[in-house]
């Protein structure tokens, strides 16, 4: 009987130790939101591609959007007793149980991208995350001077009440606000799609006399800024050359318009942030020293002039 | 004995017409009282004035002697008078129990207590000896066990009075049999049991006392056992004395032309026992019997309306292989259905379009009949038939019912039949027009059409008909020939015992 | 003139007031009116029409222009409506065809071979519909829910099949159709009338309109008038998805790339609206071909003011709701009489 379990045993031990690093690196559990749009599954695919890199043992879950699901997702990660929980939170209420379980259990929570909205600010080690007020504010400093502070300038905006669409349009009439002979003259929601850009610009040029002194173009994302150019293109106007085209995401279709020259400038939304988030989530499991409750991803603008990738 | 309800002088009047009037009603405790008449007679304003549904002109109801104010079915039911009506009034998807206890579900602490609601269904059940799983969903239980079902929900431990408004119309024998039995267990705890029903043979099986109502008033009133069944029929068929009995002339030679449809063990299971008829060129054939005795089940039977399950029919000597209005239509068959609010007219369609319909149909979706065709086609039949409608385009929803019926006629007309099939067709059509559509189709049969024509009214069949077939029950009992055809006739055939 | 004959005169004037007040025609070309005028006023230099790039360019075309896709949906909705049903599929369809186009581009066929699978899905979708609806009798709400909910994420997958992640094409036939003109007009506008004039052609000059009409009207008495109501409905469905796949090649093509969830949303809601701005009923019985086309107009001319007024986007929405609460109304009987007798009492 006695030898029976210590045989046990050291099988396990063996399989323990013949499957790798991964025995003794870090687990951690991330919580996504689903898998909507573009952006969200690069952002999965890279979180997992760095994982292994960085030799972590990633828990992946999928919300699929849902509130409910990512509660149980969470509960299942303090359960398994990782190392900690990385939150790509479906909404920003609703975390002070959960996140209160994960405390008590010693677990660190990190969030992803949203932000939850929680009284004991304790409850998590900290925010990781692009901000769209400094996309805004990158984009109208880029604008300021491709223009040298004078461009009347007309605006696509995301959809109405959306976070991004309003942090980036505070942040680009912060810097603009700074020039006297810049301002936005036409403003109009096109919904973040390509089609919404195109109608609404369309409409602007009829409505401005085919942009007659209007200098620049700012759209709160690629989809919108590429509709925005088909409408210029077909009512004979020369987007990229005669007015200044900028928005924010930096998507495939993006690059191909900026290295075609029609457009001009656009500030990436990275998806690849694995390396930015699981260097903060290591580091603090080593030393535990207290971080600031926002870590932001550094923007870049990309222009015509950089290269692709 | 006092009665247990008893209505006295009560009579009502609806706007356009004269629905009651003076009736006296009394069921005693302890009785089956059958509540015998035709449509329009006058039986559903006297039960739904008994059940609270409606107010009365004038006259008293007294229950067990004592004089009461019905105000609303709530108060009925109140004062133990249930009513369970012909199409169940319950929720198929639900359990037992949920449509026992719907709107009346026993609460604790503001909650309801599904135990004590699931123990009071039970206990409803046992009442009529019924023993099913009450859990289960009304839907998955047979029609009879469903309408027993209805019978318990109207029964309270205080019910005097049940009315059962033709609780038979769509069960099988075995079925009526099994609800016979829970009414002779009601009627012996003495309770007093209104039954209505178009099965002359039921009335005799289960009824102690029959009343009967025509045009609003009580003509008879009587013991079963006085009242032979010849008696009772001509009571409710009664006599027109306004309009005349005489036969029209028919065409001579109508029975001898070639016989252009007939059906042979034509049934459907529920609907219409097996018949045979014949139909030849150039005939008028009747199809009469109370209501409910399977007139229109028969027309829509031979029309391919409704889906026969035995025998088969055949057309100018060829058997149809499939059954469905469509097919009938291009057999040169045309049909006026009864009920033309909910079968007939399309109401937001033109005059003219609901003319064409049929002939359109007939001709396919590729060959539109052209304006002009349509146009005159339309203004031929408004004119032939006297619609009354300013234009061709006026929606068909906008004329009166009268003229909506004439407007159904012409659609048959137009698609050129050899045989034409009509139920009903003066329902709700003034005098002066009644008389234009009685000739109207004594012309059509000169001309070599073959006509079925279904009636609630004898007069109207003795005029047209060269030959009438006599329904009872659903079951064809009888056929008369030309020269038998009387008003004595017709009622000695629908009374005859049950062949 | 003596006062007797005057108040003739008048009385004969309100009877005429009522009879046009009464025409389907009227409450709509009244709304679009109110909406120029008001464009008339806020944004001078609305009506300008000139010539750029040759082709005409102004405001007036873009509405047009933009009203096609929602135009061509609305004529399938309104045939579907006619039978008493309702095609909440639309959308999806058109996510499913942009999302077919961009992969078959994608994987070399020939263009005229695209555009003939394009509108072969919306058939394929149609025939689903129909089934759904005429032979398992499913409640065409429902019915149509279900491709409602699942076409997008087919779209979605459609993409997958290539990648995905750039799903911009570029096809000189698709493009022409829809961004491109003949002459001075617009391609798509000129298509847009041909499909208009064969529908028409199709519900006016056989008989199928009457037979539509019919089943939407009286299902049971068509039925017994030999009307093989079945085959009625699938042609219906079949035809609202045949426009919903021509729109989706329209709104695919005008922006060059598949966007499965964003492309052509709402749009189901547009076109029923559309039909009831023209007096469709959802009780079904009627079918107004030209009177849907005005519906789609008034909305996308709303659209396009609302656009060209430099309102703040967050009224959008509120100021659309309101003018097309606006016309409904106007178009209730009931309404109108309580208006109209209000008024008489004032004046009379």
């Amino acid at each position: 009987m006695q030898i029976l379990k210590w045989l046990g045993c050291a099988a396990v031990g063996a399989t323990m130790f013949f499957a790798g690093s991964s025995a003794f690196a870090v687990t951690i559990g991330f919580s996504q939101v689903g898998d909507e749009g573009d952006w969200r599954p690069a952002f999965s695919k890279d979180m997992q591609e760095e994982a292994k890199k960085e030799g972590i043992d990633l828990k992946f879950a999928d919300a699929q959007g849902k509130e409910e699901e990512q509660l149980k997702a969470v509960r299942s990660f303090i359960a398994q007793k990782v190392d900690a929980i990385i939150i790509a939170p479906v909404v920003t209420t609703g975390w002070d149980q959960v996140l209160a379980e994960a405390k008590k259990a010693g677990i660190p929570v990190f969030l992803a991208d949203r932000d939850v909205d929680v009284a004991d600010k304790s409850l998590f080690v900290t925010r990781i995350s692009a901000d769209f007020n400094l996309e805004g504010r990158l984009a109208g400093a880029w604008l300021a001077q491709a223009s040298k502070g004078n461009c009347n300038i007309v605006e696509l905006q995301g959809t109405v009440g959306s976070a991004p669409a309003i942090e980036r349009k505070k942040g680009f009439e912060a810097v603009i606000s700074l020039f006297p002979n810049m301002k936005i003259v036409k403003t109009q929601s096109g919904n973040f799609t390509t089609d919404g850009g195109k109608q609404v610009m369309e409409a602007f040029i009829k409505s401005t006399d085919n942009l007659k002194g209007i200098c620049g173009v700012f759209a709160h994302n690629d989809n919108m800024q590429l509709g925005a150019i088909q409408a210029m293109k077909e009512a004979g106007l020369k987007p990229g050359k005669d007015f200044l085209m900028v928005s924010v995401d930096y998507v495939p279709a993006e690059k191909e318009a900026l290295a075609a020259g029609d457009a001009n400038a656009s500030v990436e939304l990275r998806s690849a942030i694995g390396k930015y988030i699981y260097p903060v989530v290591t580091d603090y499991l080593k030393d535990k020293k207290d971080l600031p409750k926002w870590i932001v991803i550094p923007s870049d603008l990309h222009t015509a002039a950089t290269p692709a990738n | 004995m006092t009665a247990r309800i008893e209505m006295i002088g009560v009579s009502k009047e609806f706007p356009a017409v004269r629905a009651l009037e003076r009736v006296n009603f009394r069921v005693a405790s302890g009785e089956v009282h059958a509540l015998m008449g035709e449509n329009g007679a006058g039986k559903s304003t006297l039960i739904k004035i008994m059940t609270g549904a409606l107010g009365s002109d004038e006259g008293e109801i007294r229950l067990d002697g004592r004089p009461v104010e019905i105000s609303s079915p709530g108060h009925a039911r109140a004062l133990g008078i249930g009513a369970v009506y012909q199409e169940v009034n319950l929720v198929p998807t639900m359990s037992v129990t949920k449509n026992l206890t719907l709107g009346r579900q026993p609460r604790r602490f503001g909650l309801i207590s599904w135990r004590e609601a699931r123990d009071r269904a039970c206990e409803k059940l046992e009442r009529l000896k019924v023993d099913i799983d009450v859990e289960r969903p009304l839907g998955s239980y047979s029609v009879a066990v469903q309408q027993l079902i209805a019978i318990a929900r109207a029964l309270e431990d205080d019910t005097r009075v049940l009315v059962l408004d033709e609780p038979t119309a769509s069960l099988d024998a075995n079925e009526t049999e099994l609800l016979f039995q829970v009414v002779r267990d009601l009627k012996h705890r003495g309770l007093a049991i209104v039954f209505i029903t178009h099965f002359i043979d039921q009335v005799y099986e289960i009824s102690d006392r029959i009343s009967v109502l025509r045009n609003g008033r009580l003509v008879g009133a009587g013991a079963t056992a006085d009242l032979p069944r010849l008696k009772l029929i001509s009571l409710m068929l009664g006599r027109e004395l306004k309009r005349t009995e005489e036969r029209l002339a028919a065409a001579p030679g109508a029975s001898e032309g070639p016989v252009v449809l007939s059906a042979e063990g034509l049934g459907k299971r529920r609907t219409m026992a097996p018949f045979d008829l014949s139909l030849r060129a150039g005939e008028v054939v009747g199809l009469s019997g109370l209501l409910g005795s399977g007139r229109t089940e028969v027309a829509k039977l031979i029309f391919g309306a409704t889906r026969p399950d035995s025998g088969h029919l055949e057309v100018s000597g060829e058997r149809m292989t499939a059954h469905s209005p469509r097919q009938s239509l291009r057999r040169g068959m045309a049909f006026c259905p009864e009920d033309r609010k909910a079968e007939g007219i399309l109401a937001e369609l033109t005059v003219r379009e609901n003319i064409i319909l049929a002939l359109q149909t007939k001709m396919g979706w590729l060959r539109l009949l052209r304006q002009n065709e349509q146009e005159k086609l339309a203004e031929e039949m408004i004119r032939a038939l006297g619609i009354a409608t300013p234009d061709a385009d006026k929606p068909v929803g906008q004329l009166s019912g009268g003229n909506q019926q004439k407007v159904m006629l012409a659609r048959a007309l137009v698609s050129d039949p050899r045989i034409l099939i009509l139920d009903e067709p003066t329902r709700g059509i003034d005098v002066g027009a009644h008389a234009e559509i009685v000739s109207l189709i004594r012309k059509l049969s000169a001309e070599g059409l073959a006509l079925l024509v279904a009636s609630s009214e004898l007069d109207e069949l003795i005029a047209v008909s060269d030959r009438i077939a006599v329904l009872r029950d659903r079951r064809k009992v009888g056929e008369i020939a030309r020269n038998d055809i009387t008003r004595e006739n017709i009622i000695g055939t629908i009374a005859s015992a049950r062949s | 003139m003596t006062p007797s004959s005057s108040v003739e005169a008048d009385r004969s004037l309100h009877l005429r007031v009522r009879a046009l007040a009464g025409h389907r025609a009227v409450w709509p070309v009244v709304a679009l009116l109110l909406i120029f005028a008001i464009d008339g006023v806020v944004s001078p230099g609305f009506f300008h029409i000139r010539v750029v790039e040759g082709r005409l360019f102004g405001n007036l075309i873009d509405i047009l222009y933009r009203a096609v896709p929602t135009a061509v949906v609305a004529l399938g909705m309104a045939v579907v409506i006619g039978t008493k049903g309702i095609d909440l599929s639309v959308g999806s369809v058109i996510a499913i065809c942009g999302a077919v186009i961009t992969w078959r581009i994608h994987a070399g066929d020939p263009h005229w071979l695209i555009l003939l699978s394009a509108l072969g899905v919306g058939v394929l979708c149609g025939l689903w519909n129909g089934f759904l609806v005429a032979v398992l009798d499913i409640q065409p709400i429902i019915a149509t829910l279900i491709l409602m909910v699942s076409g997008r994420g087919i779209g979605l997958m459609i993409n997958l099949l290539y990648g995905g992640t750039n799903p911009s094409f570029n096809s000189p036939l698709l493009q022409g159709l829809s961004v491109g003109h003949i002459g001075l007009v617009p391609t798509r506008l000129i298509l847009g009338v041909a499909i208009f004039a064969a529908l028409w052609l199709l519900i006016r000059r056989t008989a199928l309109g009457l037979f539509l009409e019919a089943v939407g009207g009286n299902s049971p008495a068509a039925n017994l008038a030999g009307v093989d109501a079945r085959l009625v409905k699938y042609a219906a469905y079949l035809i609202c998805g045949l426009c919903a796949a021509w729109s989706g090649v329209i709104l695919a093509a005008d922006t060059h790339t598949s966007d499965p969830v964003s492309i052509g949303l709402y749009i189901e809601l547009d076109a029923i609206l559309a039909v009831v701005i023209g007096g469709g009923s959802l009780s079904g019985g009627r079918i107004y071909l030209g009177m849907t086309i005005l519906g789609a107009l008034v909305i996308q001319t709303l659209t396009t003011s609302i656009l060209t007024s430099g309102l703040p986007p967050e009224y959008n929405l509120v100021v659309k709701a309101v003018v097309v609460l606006i016309v409904l109304l106007l178009q209730s009987n009931n309404l109108r009489g309580a208006l109209y007798a209000g008024f008489a009492r004032k004046t009379g």
